[in-house]
């Protein structure tokens, strides 16, 4: 995995790219969660995401339950066909901020 | 049909994409719409997975080898997951309840939807752990 971020105010628009599962979930949150608790609002971009697993999803998760606990939010952008498909099978589709 | 392929791999968080890599490869091969070849591939990363995480729990590295085999017989898709870490207990194994929005516990609700039935089977005295996962396709 690897990862990109940009900033435009108080948004950070980060770009993961690649494969997400257990082996790289510390690192994604390493890169995100500072952000979230730094009380900026994040745009998670996953066109490049190619696979997410269970793992992955808990980084979705965690990122968006810091976000309500700090004030701000996080949105998952521009999901792939394969992780939306993963996303909807945790039934999470009416949780996460998907756009 | 028929196909039989094993492979094993370091139990280790890093042999995942060479798992995902292995499945992907056996499923070439296999006639199936890419979005259950997906799926399939998911199940198998998610048990893998879980040998890493649960079997292996606590361990911070180990040489230890973990196998899977992939068989297909006519329309009978079998997965077996062969390791030798900490025996499972079937009955404690349970997903969470999925309006409980937290990190974790989705792997095995993620096998149980793609597969017909996941069954651990103590037939392998070379082993510790054995489980099945099945699926006609």
């Amino acid at each position: 995995m690897t990862y990109k971020v940009t900033e435009d105010g108080n948004i950070s628009t980060v770009f993961l790219n690649g494969e997400i599962d257990m082996d790289v979930t510390e690192k994604a949150k390493e890169v995100i969660l500072p952000i979230v608790e730094s009380g900026k609002e994040v745009h998670l971009n996953l066109k490049d995401v190619s696979y997410m697993d269970s793992s992955g999803i808990s980084v979705l998760i965690e990122s968006h339950q810091k976000a309500l606990e700090h004030n701000t939010k996080v949105i998952v952008k521009e999901v792939s066909k394969s992780v939306l498909k993963v996303i909807m099978m945790a039934k999470l589709e009416q949780i996460l901020n998907l756009e | 049909m028929n196909i039989e392929e094993s492979k094993d791999f370091l139990v280790s968080t890093a042999s995942l994409k060479e798992v995902r890599t292995f499945s992907r490869e056996v499923f070439e091969k296999i006639n199936l719409p890419q979005e259950q070849k997906d799926e399939l591939v998911l199940a198998i990363a998610e048990a893998a997975q879980n040998i890493v995480k649960h079997a292996y729990k606590d361990v911070a590295e180990t040489s230890d080898r973990m196998e899977i085999k992939i068989s297909l017989k006519d329309s009978d898709l079998e997965i077996g997951f062969f390791d030798k870490g900490k025996a499972v207990i079937p009955e404690n194994i349970q997903h969470r309840k999925l309006d409980d929005i937290k990190p974790g516990g989705l792997g095995t609700f993620f096998i149980k939807q793609i597969m017909d039935a996941a069954v651990f089977k103590k037939d392998q005295k070379e082993w510790v752990n054995h489980l099945v996962l099945t699926k006609k396709i």
